[in-house]
C-alpha cells in the first residue's frame, strides 16, 4: 500500500550521510491487521459480548491505534501519520462494505428459496394472508406499468427541459430551470405522493389508481432525466453542431438529428436509472395506488399493487413469517430488476459513450 | 450525421421562412418543458399550502410546538415539534457517521485502492446507490435491529454519562439512533459518489507538487486533494442530508413511533415527518389528511432549503474551483 514512493534500497545512489529513513516492512499493515483482529475477537469473547457489531469496532480501534504507534516508534511521526491515515480510509471502506455485503447476502438468501414459478405467476387474490402462498404477479404488474406510464411522461418531458437548458437557455428563466431541476432532485417521495393527491384526488376529484402513482413516480423522475440527458448533450462537440449550420440545416433539425443521435447511449443511460431509481419507491405510490390483492391490469381504474407496497404490507400488515418469507421474495425480484437494469444502463453508456467530447 | 448534409446544398431553393417557423416551434416546446418545471414546483408549494391552511384553521394546539397528533380528534390538536425533532436528529446521527466514512471510501477509490480494486468497487457502490429503501428498511427490521441490542446496552453502559447514550428504557432498540446507522447506510453511496468524482478531478500537477516537496500520501491529501474537494464533499453531503430527511419507508419501518420527544437517543420512540405521513395517512379523515399535508409542507420547504444550499454553494465555488474543467 505504502510503496508507491519507496524506491527498492539497492537502486538509490548512496551518497553521504544515509537519506532515507527507517521503513517498516510492506508485511506490517496486514500482519498489524491480522494481530488486532485476533485480540479484537479475543477480547469479545473473552467479555462476553453477543454481538459481532462489537467484536469488529474493538478490533478496528485496535489496528488504527496499534499500526500508529508501530510506526511512530519505527519510522517517526509523519510516516505514522500518513500510515494512520491509510488505516482509516481502509477501516471506512471496510465498515461500508460489510452493511452493504450483508444486505445483498441477507436478502439473496433469504428471498432465494421464496421466488419460484408459482410465486410469480399468482396473485394474493383468495390467500389467506397469515398463511403460506400467494405471489406477487399482481405486484408486478402493477409496478411495470406504474414505471411505464411514468416514463412515457417523464422521458419526453425530462429531454425537452434538456435541450432547451442546453441548446436555447439563455438568461433568467434558464438559470431558474436549472436551479429548480436541482433542487426538485431532492423533494422527498412522500411529498411528491402529497401533491399529486391534493392536485389530482383532491382537486379533481379522480380516484386512487395505478395513473396517479405514476403521476408522483414521473415527478420524481423528470429532474434525474434532466440532469443526465444534460450532462449528456454538453458533451456533444460543437464542432458538430457549427458542421451542420454551416450546411444550412435549421437548428430544431441539427438537435434532432445530430445533437441527440449522438447522444443516445448516454441519454439511455440517464432513462433507464431514473427508471431503477422510481421502481423501489415506495412513499407516493402507497399513497396514490392503494394496494390490491387481486391482479388489475387496468393502471386508469381502480386500485393496483406495486413491489414496494407489497413488501411493505407483507411486512407491517401480515407482519408473521409468511409475511416476511414473501416480502424477502419481493425484495429479491424488486433488487434483481433494479440492479439488472442499472447494469444495462452502465452497459450502452460505455458502449455507445461519445468520444472525443473534451 | 451525415443523412442531411446532402439536403445542404439545395438549402438555397429552400425559403428560409420554413426552417425559423420550425425552430420557433421547437424552441417554444423545449421552453415550455422548462417552464412546465418551475410551474409544478410552483404547483407542490401552492397545493400543499392550500390544503395546510384548512387543517391548521382547525388546529386547536400550536403547529409547531405541539407534541400530540390527533388532527381527527372531535377537538382537533396536532403539532410537528417531535416530528421536528426526530427528523433532524435522526439525519444528524445519520451525517456524522456516514460523511467521514463517504469521505473515506471516496479516497479509497480515488487514492488508495489498487486500481484492480477500485474500478469494480466504485461500480459496485454505484449499484448501491440503487438499492430500493423499502429493502434497506426490511433489512434493518429484520436483520439490523438483533444486531443492534449489544452495541446499544454496551454504549448505555460505558457512554450513558452522556445523557445522549442513557437508555432509559429497555425494550428493540427501534430508536432514532438504529434509525441514523441506517440512514447513514442508505446514503453512504450518494456521498460517496459524489465525492469521488470530486477527487478525481483534482489536477495531477496539485499532487505530483506536493509529493515533489516531500509529502507523505496523507500531507499531499490533506494540502492538494481535500482543499479542492471541499465544494464537492460539502455539496454531497448536503444532498445525502437532502435524502436522509425524506426518507420515509425505511423509516416507518424500523423505527417505533409515539408522540414522545427525548434526547435520549437510544429509547424507542419518536418519529419523522415523512414517517408520520406514511403511519397515519392510511387511517387519516378529512382534516387527518389535511393536517399530513402540512407536516409535508414543512419537509418539503426545509429539504428545499437544504438542497438549495448545496446548490448555491456548488454554483459559487465552480468559477473558481475549476471543478468542471
Amino acid at each position: 500500500m505504502t510503496t508507491m514512493t519507496t524506491v527498492p534500497e539497492d537502486a538509490r545512489p548512496q551518497v553521504g550521510p544515509r537519506l532515507t529513513a527507517n521503513r517498516l516492512p510492506r508485511w506490517t499493515p496486514p500482519a498489524v491487521a491480522a494481530g488486532s483482529i485476533a485480540v479484537g475477537c479475543g477480547i469479545g469473547a473473552a467479555a462476553g459480548l453477543q454481538s459481532h457489531l462489537q467484536w469488529g469496532l474493538i478490533s478496528a480501534l485496535l489496528f488504527l491505534v496499534g499500526g500508529y504507534l508501530i510506526s511512530a516508534q519505527v519510522e517517526g511521526r509523519r510516516q505514522a501519520k500518513d500510515r494512520f491515515a491509510t488505516s482509516v480510509v481502509w477501516v471506512a471502506f471496510i465498515l461500508a462494505v460489510v452493511p452493504l455485503v450483508s444486505l445483498t447476502v441477507y436478502t439473496v438468501q433469504q428471498g432465494i428459496g421464496v421466488v419460484n414459478g408459482n410465486f410469480l405467476s399468482h396473485s394474493m387474490k383468495g390467500v389467506i394472508q397469515s398463511g403460506p402462498g400467494g405471489g406477487i404477479y399482481h405486484a408486478l404488474l402493477g409496478t411495470l406499468q406504474q414505471v411505464g406510464l411514468a416514463t412515457l411522461i417523464a422521458a419526453p418531458l425530462g429531454l425537452l427541459t434538456a435541450v432547451y437548458l442546453v441548446e436555447y437557455g439563455r438568461g433568467r428563466l434558464a438559470k431558474a430551470v436549472t436551479f429548480f431541476v436541482d433542487v426538485m432532485t431532492g423533494v422527498p417521495s412522500i411529498v411528491a405522493g402529497l401533491f399529486i393527491l391534493s392536485l389530482w384526488n383532491l382537486a379533481l376529484g379522480f380516484s386512487y389508481s395505478g395513473f396517479s402513482g405514476s403521476l408522483a413516480l414521473a415527478i420524481l423522475m423528470i429532474p434525474v432525466v434532466v440532469r443526465s440527458t444534460e450532462e449528456m448533450l454538453k458533451l456533444v462537440p460543437n464542432e458538430l453542431r457549427e458542421a451542420s449550420y454551416a450546411l444550412g440545416v435549421p437548428k430544431w433539425k441539427t438537435i434532432l438529428r445530430i445533437v441527440l443521435p449522438t447522444a443516445i447511449g448516454g441519454i439511455t443511460t440517464g432513462v433507464m436509472l431514473a427508471v431503477a431509481r422510481i421502481t423501489g419507491e415506495t412513499a407516493p405510490v402507497m399513497m396514490l395506488v392503494f394496494g390490491a390483492d387481486y391482479i388489475n391490469s387496468n393502471p386508469f381504474d381502480g386500485p393496483q399493487q406495486s413491489l414496494p407496497m407489497y413488501i411493505w404490507q407483507q411486512y407491517s400488515v401480515v407482519n408473521n413469517d409468511f409475511g416476511y418469507a414473501r416480502a424477502w421474495g419481493a425484495a429479491l425480484v424488486l433488487i434483481a430488476f433494479v440492479m439488472g437494469l442499472n447494469l444495462i444502463a452502465r452497459g450502452i453508456a460505455r458502449w455507445r459513450s461519445p468520444k472525443g467530447g473534451h | 450525421m451525415t443523412s442531411s448534409s446532402p439536403a445542404a446544398p439545395r438549402g438555397r431553393e429552400r425559403r428560409p421562412r420554413d426552417s425559423r417557423v420550425g425552430d420557433k416551434i421547437f424552441m417554444n416546446l423545449a421552453r415550455g418543458a422548462g417552464i412546465l418545471l418551475l410551474v409544478i414546483m410552483a404547483a407542490i408549494a401552492g397545493f400543499l399550502a392550500w390544503r395546510s391552511g384548512m387543517a391548521l384553521s382547525n388546529n386547536n394546539g400550536n403547529f409547531l410546538t405541539t407534541f400530540e397528533w390527533t388532527p381527527d380528534a372531535p377537538k382537533p390538536v396536532f403539532g410537528i415539534a417531535v416530528l421536528a425533532f426526530g427528523t433532524i436528529v435522526s439525519a444528524l446521527i445519520a451525517m456524522v457517521i456516514a460523511v467521514p466514512v463517504a469521505i473515506g471510501i471516496a479516497l479509497f477509490i480515488s487514492h488508495y485502492a489498487p486500481r484492480r480494486i477500485a474500478q469494480p468497487f466504485a461500480y459496485l457502490v454505484d449499484l448501491l446507490a440503487a438499492v430500493p429503501s423499502i429493502v434497506y428498511g426490511l433489512w434493518g427490521a429484520l436483520f439490523l435491529i438483533p444486531h443492534m441490542d449489544g452495541l446499544t446496552s454496551w454504549l448505555n453502559q460505558y457512554l450513558g454519562w452522556t445523557y445522549l447514550f442513557d437508555q432509559t428504557r429497555t425494550g428493540t432498540p427501534r430508536n432514532l439512533f438504529t434509525v441514523g446507522i441506517l440512514l447513514a447506510i442508505m446514503i453512504l453511496p450518494i456521498i460517496t459518489a459524489v465525492s469521488r468524482e470530486v477527487f478525481r478531478q483534482v489536477p495531477r500537477m496539485h499532487e505530483e507538487a506536493a509529493l515533489a516537496l516531500g509529502a507523505t500520501r496523507w500531507e499531499m491529501i490533506r494540502t492538494a486533494v481535500l482543499p479542492f474537494g471541499r465544494p464537492g464533499i460539502i455539496s454531497a453531503s448536503m444532498l445525502g442530508l437532502g435524502r436522509a430527511l425524506g426518507e420515509t419507508i425505511a423509516v416507518a419501518v424500523v423505527l417505533s413511533a409515539n408522540s414522545v420527544l427525548s434526547l435520549h437517543i437510544l429509547d424507542a420512540g419518536g418519529g419523522t415527518f415523512a414517517q408520520n405521513i406514511a403511519l397515519k395517512f392510511a387511517e387519516a379523515g378529512n382534516n387527518g389528511r389535511d393536517a399530513l399535508m402540512a407536516s409535508g409542507l414543512v419537509l418539503f420547504v426545509i429539504t428545499l432549503l437544504v438542497n438549495g444550499a448545496a446548490r448555491l454553494i456548488i454554483a459559487r465555488r465552480k468559477e473558481y474551483s475549476g471543478a468542471n474543467a
